[in-house]
């Protein structure tokens, strides 16, 4: 039995690693190409049919890249800082079931690397861990709009992680567990039971902070282009550049999950139309990161914190006390 | 008609520029908050969203595939030169009178010439360099011939320079002359149309 879970649990591990690595590649795809659609473009058409095949055109690209450490650069920490990045947004996978538990050959698989009892703790710990990787890296780029970009990042982090705990405060208070797969159970009964109808105040507080968690666009002032260059990434070159990348879709494909399966209900009742209806939910949020790309402005790291502090956090101690309140009486 | 009037008058304050109408700050805090509010409830941020998603429904793409696609380019826009032929005999038109190695004010077309077996003046070496070329189209323009002129072929790429000038690329083909295929040219340094109407009678007498 102790053979047979290890085995399974190497396995789940390395197909995750290797699904989400592969969706991060399509999720630049996606990205190009529906940003392109929404500007009245075309996006990537000439590698492949219809520009499939840029993403191998790119990930050739990135993996003969010459890697270039700067001179007066930390060495070993601005080698280390993106895979801080890639690494911890896989690690906050291990908590996330991707599919109901289902049976092959006589075998129940949960699809889930660890249904640990503090998932929900665990995810967000390891996401917060990932903004590590910006941080360090940016300090020891020694680069001015490098130190610009972590000068930002520690503001972003203070701001928006008061808001993610405190907005998931009252649905935790609701379920009463932190495993993700109790949330998704205590949903099961259909969508008149999901979250989101419950506590719709901390499921719009969580989704706000979920593009200050990823730094996607209305709140991507840590590399905001424009502004600071590439932030962190300015004196990056190559995969370590690329590993940025890989951290940086593939938190946005997690946190989709995680939001689909705080709020809307997960998988349901496990049924296939269930896994269905979950991927299906978990695309329209990451398509919503693509499109608020395209439609909205960045706003200034002073409007972020304003957000945040002012209005995020106020809302959400309130939501937290009028549910303790609903729920004691 | 289109005047000249809008482009001779240089008082840029007088053409439709007016003030941004910009409400006053908000002081007191009751009127920051209130701000906060209308903005937050006016849903701006949805009819953002709305616009990017209906021009994807929408589908109206504008890009053109460059290689494959191309942008008509305005017939008398001032390319590579080309170098024109009679219809129907196919002989070339340049009777080597060298009006457009004078008139060249980049000093760029050097020819030779040479009195032929017909006792006709020919043209044995022609190059434009175009590394110097500013394109300025008084070649075309001095031509008596419509000889030489100005072609819409924009895309030049070459290990050399020299491959540009080959006078034998310049030159209309002999075989598309001799079937007619060379159409009339419109481009620069053809005659404009209605010409004719605007000549005028040389006044010999003083």
């Amino acid at each position: 039995m102790e053979t047979a879970y290890f085995i399974e649990t190497i396995i789940k591990i390395v197909v995750i690693l290797l699904v989400f690595s592969a969706l991060a590649g399509f999720g630049t795809y996606f990205e190009r190409k529906i940003l392109a659609f929404m500007q009245r473009r075309l996006g990537p058409m000439n590698v492949g049919p219809f520009g499939v095949l840029q993403i191998a055109a790119d990930g050739i690209k990135l993996f003969t890249k010459e890697d270039i450490v700067p001179t007066n650069a930390v060495g070993p920490i601005f080698k280390i800082a993106p895979v801080i990045t890639a690494a911890t947004a896989f690690m906050a996978a291990a908590a996330i079931p991707f599919m109901p538990q289902f049976t092959i050959f006589g075998y129940t698989v949960h699809p889930i690397v660890a249904d640990v009892n503090i998932g929900i703790l665990y995810i967000l710990g390891v996401m917060a861990v990932g903004f590590y990787g910006p941080l360090l890296g940016s300090l020891a780029s020694s680069n001015k709009f490098a130190l610009l970009s972590a000068a930002r990042a520690a503001a972003v982090f203070i701001s928006y992680e008061v808001v993610t705990g405190l907005a998931l405060l009252a649905p935790l208070m609701m379920v009463g567990s932190f495993s993700l797969i109790d949330f998704n159970n205590y949903q099961a009964g259909g969508v008149g039971d999901w979250i989101i109808w419950s506590q719709p105040v901390a499921f719009v507080l969580f989704w706000i902070a979920a593009f200050a968690e990823t730094g996607r666009t209305p709140f991507h002032l840590v590399a905001n282009d424009h502004e600071i260059i590439d932030g962190f990434g300015t004196e990056y070159s190559g995969m370590r550049w690329g590993l940025f990348f890989i951290g940086e879709y593939a938190n946005m494909f997690f946190i989709s999950f995680v939001i689909v399966l705080l709020f809307l209900g997960g998988f349901g009742d496990g049924s296939v139309f269930g896994a269905l209806m979950f991927l299906l939910k978990m695309a329209f949020f990451f398509f919503f990161f693509l499109w608020t790309r395209a439609a909205w402005p960045d706003i200034r790291p002073d409007q972020l914190m304003w957000l945040c502090w002012k209005i995020l956090m106020p809302l959400a101690v309130l939501n937290v006390v009028v549910t303790g309140f609903v729920m004691m009486f | 008609m289109m005047s000249l009037e809008q482009f001779e008058n240089r008082n840029v304050s007088e053409s439709g520029y007016y003030k941004v109408d910009i409400e006053s700050y908000p002081e007191t805090g009751w009127e920051k908050a209130k701000q906060v509010f209308s903005r937050a409830i006016r849903g701006e941020l949805f009819v953002g969203l709305w616009v990017v998603m209906r021009e994807m429904i929408k589908f109206d793409i504008h890009t053109v595939q460059y290689p494959k696609e191309k942008l008509p380019v305005g017939p008398r826009y001032r390319a590579v030169h080309e170098m024109q032929r009679l219809w129907e005999s196919g002989t070339e038109r340049c009777i080597g009178c060298g009006l457009c190695e004078k008139i060249c004010i980049s000093d760029c077309i050097r020819m030779d010439t040479k009195i032929d077996e017909n006792n006709r003046k020919v043209v044995s070496e022609y190059t434009i360099n175009l590394g110097r070329c500013i394109f300025c189209g008084y070649c075309a323009e001095v031509c008596p011939e419509l000889a030489i002129v100005h072609g819409g072929r924009y895309e030049n790429t070459s290990e050399q320079r020299a491959h540009y000038t080959e006078y034998d690329d310049m030159l209309t083909p002999f075989d598309m002359a001799l079937k007619g295929e060379v159409p009339e040219y419109p481009g620069f340094g053809a005659v404009t149309p209605h010409e004719d109407e605007r000549v005028k009678s040389t006044p010999l007498a003083y």
